[in-house]
């Protein structure tokens, strides 16, 4: 039988949450495209927008892609913007010359951004018309991943929910599991659902377009990454019905997961227990040895990618952290409450962000170790405080009991680091 | 409309937060939405500053959009000035918010705060980052720079260096020395390091020394409409330039001493005989025009190399690029296209590139060296030492650097003897470099996938098509001369293949044999 730990005697869920505007030190949604790009094999991501856009995607992304990358910005120009060039002519050029070289492509994303969205450059319409022009061979979706409607991992959502009005429809009774994960990730899931004897199992994305999959009132789904709220609310319209779960963080996560799956397609629990007391014993193995650094150390999350809540809960849960604050740029209380009910009453829940004032508390805290971006990053080690880049949790695979000690071991190595650069420096002198 | 993969500028207000992140006391609102953000992290992390940009950004949403976002604006500098206390205010608006139109200058101007507010224009759909850079450095002079006498001693400012800067840091040390050894006293240096207040005092030096044009020139010429301040032309990058520097700088400052110039190597490091292998390497150099400008004239005059293909991604720089080019009997190529930059180096097969970090990876891909020579550049582009391109320590950086990724002499001379030695062989790459043997030179198609250097993915590896194989044009190479041409070391092979195809077609002959192959060697022997 499988014995979970016990919730909180309080936990977040009703928790009163802070909610801050101003700076947001976050990306924009186009982000997601460096990952996208490389979950969807044959797909093309075509930005609209400026050269900020394309600057962005190559100075976010961290690492230059040799040739040529599955994605591009068509930069709008001084003509397209006053009018003398007709901007759809423009793009249909572009695409047309695009596709031409890159026959393997069978599905382009037109990508709004945020000064297409603010000429209100009808990418839908431009969509639906391009898909008119390339049909058969190539599909032609939009979606907007400009900053002035989404932070970072929304950009993914406004992806996978503008693929959902576009799946085949069906009758059948299946999981799909939703969220772009790192293939081994993927496939460890896959076969622990088999194992389980759940399916048939599809997946949203895909990694190639003739594997998309179909939807219906029988579909049941569980959502992988805790970003996907649209994505969520698309596929509820089509008639699938979510399954609510934590996310598949750490030991427990992943069972809780795993089991929220379980007891809807009725495994019986000798079975679940079968298939999950090796795996799990092993990661709460492995996490427990990895965590012997965190154990009684305090983190602060500043607000990024959406996994703040989930791996907050890993933390303070399976790591013996103490959470001083939570910060996540959105909070969709339907989504994130499994999560918030086994947190522990005590930090700071916060929404949105107002980067200055969130860093004077950050200062007030010094806490053990502070989760933010890139930008925020070196000035704080500069001030003594350790960090984690929170890009890293989006870029590694950290789900389900195989990577649950890679994922304490992101959060251990700022600490162990610290402390090897601390001791050889107190020896020097 | 033009798609763009990979682009070797920002966008103008880039280069403005690099005028900005460079200097003490003044501080930027950039109106913009959420997500342009990202830029900080060319600072914080590529350049691995300890303290954010100083930038406050309005983060304006889709939501603001029909309400105010002037006011939010406004709001963010009344805030940015509470909390940072400035001595100057510079504000500017981001691609998205010149959409808007708000006029943050006027907006600003009307906050009465008691601190000059300085608005930038920066046409985001038109310009880029070295434009944002160049016209924030003029509008900080034009509204700063106060009238007042010259410094009793002879002095100078230099103009041009900015945060983010390839080697700034380096070169701005190296030619205050320089300048400090000849007598003449650097008054101020800016923007990077430089306060609002010491932009105030840029009159009191007797002429200015120009170090990047890209980013100081227009301050330049307007101190010296102005301010009747001369300026230095030269850029003193290379044994020959830097002294052509000097002579100048004399002509500036008449008392001006000659530098000691105990501590340049690169002219015998150059001369030395082991350096013999250099002659006639076939380089191709591009960034922006006045690296590469440089960069060629120590290829040829001082390296011994032959310049075999020039460009530049600054099209405000083309006139000069071009003369320079023709000069060297070439066709200068002017693009901001990285995938026209990968087929003139794929046509041209040099042994050598110069180039910014993209050219690093065309180089990667196609199994040339390179050594990086301007912006824009990555992480391992900032070092920890001392590493200036500018004035006599300069020049010896540059005969290491550039040397640095070729195989070596005698290497060379065993390659070719022993070429099927199955550790030390053709594909084994420069023995001082560690990893894998650089790939084989392709002329892969243009949909070959693309391969990930990092990231969860797994990336896509294809193999890439041995080049040697294919007949390029209408060449055919018969079997017995493609074998030899196998053993050829890996790193003259694209020469001998391109020297052959060429020899043969000029003289009609369109299958190439053993003969062929010697033929056309001897023919290029030199």
């Amino acid at each position: 039988m499988t014995v979970l730990p016990a919730l909180p005697a309080t936990g977040c869920r009703t928790a009163p949450v802070l909610r801050e505007r101003g700076q947001r030190e976050v990306f924009c949604g186009l982000t997601g495209i460096i990952w996208l790009h490389r979950k969807m094999q044959d797909a093309f991501f075509l930005v609209v927008g400026s050269r900020t856009c394309a600057h962005l995607l190559q100075s976010a992304a961290g690492v230059m892609i040799f040739a040529e990358p599955r994605f591009g910005t068509a930069i709008l120009e001084e003509k397209d913007l006053a009018g003398l060039a007709d901007a759809n002519t423009e793009l249909d050029r572009e695409v047309a010359r695009l596709l031409a070289r890159r026959p393997d492509i069978r599905q382009l994303f037109l990508v709004g951004s945020c000064p297409s969205e603010v000429i209100k450059l009808d990418l839908q319409r431009a969509a639906e018309r391009l898909t008119v022009i390339h049909a058969p061979h190539v599909r032609v979706l939009n979606y907007s991943g400009s900053g002035i409607e989404t932070t970072f991992t929304q950009g993914e959502d406004a992806c996978l929910a503008a693929m959902v009005p576009a799946l085949p429809s069906t009758e059948a009774r299946e999981l799909l599991l939703v969220g772009a994960l790192p293939d081994v990730v993927e496939d460890q899931a896959l076969d622990l659902l088999a194992r389980l004897g759940v399916g048939p199992v599809r997946c949203l994305p895909a990694r190639r377009s003739g594997d998309l999959p179909s939807v219906g009132p029988n579909t049941r789904f569980i959502l992988a990454q805790p970003f996907l709220g649209d994505t969520h609310a698309a596929l509820m319209r089509r008639g699938a019905q979510p399954i609510a779960a934590p996310f598949p963080f750490g030991a427990e996560g992943t069972t809780r997961w795993l089991a929220a799956i379980a007891a809807e397609f009725g495994v019986p629990a000798d079975r679940f227990a079968a298939v999950t007391d090796g795996p799990r014993a092993r990661a709460e193995r492995a996490v427990a040895q990895v965590a012997e650094r965190l154990r009684g150390k305090s983190v602060f999350f500043m607000p990024d990618s959406q996994l703040e809540v989930p791996l907050a809960r890993f933390l303070t849960r399976e790591c013996g952290m103490t959470a001083v604050e939570i910060g996540t740029p959105y909070l969709h209380a339907e989504i994130m409450g499994p999560e918030l009910d086994l947190i522990a009453a005590g930090p700071t829940i916060s929404e949105g962000q107002d980067v200055d004032r969130q860093l004077d508390r950050v200062r007030a805290a010094r806490p053990d170790l502070t989760v933010c971006g890139l930008g925020l990053a070196n000035p704080l080690e500069s001030e003594g405080l350790s960090t984690k880049w929170a890009i890293e949790l989006v870029f590694t695979p950290v789900h389900m009991y195989e990577q649950a000690a890679d994922l304490a071991s992101l959060f251990a190595r700022p600490l162990r680091r610290r402390a090897l650069l601390g001791a050889a420096q107190e020896a020097a002198e | 409309m033009k798609l763009t993969l990979w682009t070797y500028e920002g966008p103008p207000h880039v280069g403005a937060m690099r005028v900005a992140t460079g200097m003490q006391g003044l501080h930027m609102v950039l109106h913009a939405p959420q997500g342009d953000t990202y830029a900080d992290l060319l600072f914080t992390m590529i350049e691995r500053r300890g303290q954010r940009p100083p930038v406050s950004y309005t983060t304006f949403q889709a939501r603001d959009l029909g309400a105010d976002t002037a006011g939010l604006f406004k709001q963010s500098c009344m805030d940015a000035y509470e909390r940072f206390k400035p001595e100057a205010l510079l504000v500017c608006a981001s691609c998205t918010a010149e959409l808007i139109q708000d006029d943050p200058g006027g907006l600003a101007g009307r906050l009465g705060l008691p601190v000059p507010v300085i608005a930038l224009d920066l046409p985001s759909y038109s310009r880029k980052e070295n434009f944002g850079a160049d016209e924030a450095m003029l509008q900080l002079a034009r509204a700063l720079a106060k009238p007042m006498a010259r410094t009793d001693h002879v002095s100078c400012n230099i103009l041009g260096p900015t945060a983010l800067g390839f080697r700034h840091r380096d070169d701005v040390a190296e030619i205050t020395g320089l300048l400090s050894d000849m007598g003449i006293a650097v008054n101020v240096a800016a923007p990077m390091g430089a306060r609002p207040s010491d932009i105030a005092r840029l009159g009191a030096a007797h002429f200015n020394v120009v170090l990047y044009p890209e980013t100081g020139e227009s301050a330049a010429r307007w101190l010296e409409t102005h301010h009747g301040q001369p300026w230095t032309r030269t850029i003193p990058i290379g044994t020959r330039a830097t002294r052509a520097f000097i002579d100048e700088v004399r002509g500036l400052a008449v008392a001006a001493r000659l530098p000691d110039t105990a501590r340049l190597r690169q002219p015998w490091w150059s001369a030395s005989v082991d350096s013999t292998y250099l002659t006639d390497k076939r380089v191709f150099i591009f960034g922006d025009a006045t690296h590469v400008m440089a960069a060629a004239r120590v290829a040829r005059d001082e390296m011994g190399f032959e310049v075999a293909g020039l460009g530049c991604y600054n099209r405000e720089f083309a006139r000069p690029m071009r003369t320079l080019a023709k000069e060297f009997g070439l066709e200068a190529l002017i693009t901001d296209d990285y995938m026209e930059v990968e087929r003139a180096i794929e046509a041209v097969r040099p042994e050598l590139i110069l180039g910014t970090q993209m050219e690093r990876h065309i180089g990667k891909r196609l199994g040339i060296p390179c050594a990086v020579i301007s912006a824009p550049v990555h992480v391992q582009d900032f070092p920890a030492r001392y590493s200036p391109q500018m004035g006599f320590e300069g020049a010896n950086v540059l005969f290491d650097t550039w040397v640095h990724p070729l195989v070596m002499g005698l290497e060379e001379h065993l390659l070719t003897m022993f070429r099927e030695d199955f550790e030390f062989n053709n594909e084994a790459g420069p023995s001082h470099h560690g990893g894998h043997a650089p790939r084989p030179m392709g002329l892969e198609g243009a949909a070959q996938p693309a391969a990930a250097e990092g990231g969860s993915m797994p990336p896509e590896d294809a193999p890439l098509p041995e080049p040697v194989v294919a007949a390029s044009g209408e060449v055919i190479w018969l079997a017995d001369a493609e074998r030899e041409l196998k053993k050829i070391p890996f790193f003259v092979r694209g020469k001998a293949r391109r020297n052959t195809e060429k020899f043969a077609a000029e003289r009609g002959v369109w299958q190439i044999s053993l003969d062929t192959l010697y033929e056309a060697k001897a023919h290029y022997a030199r």
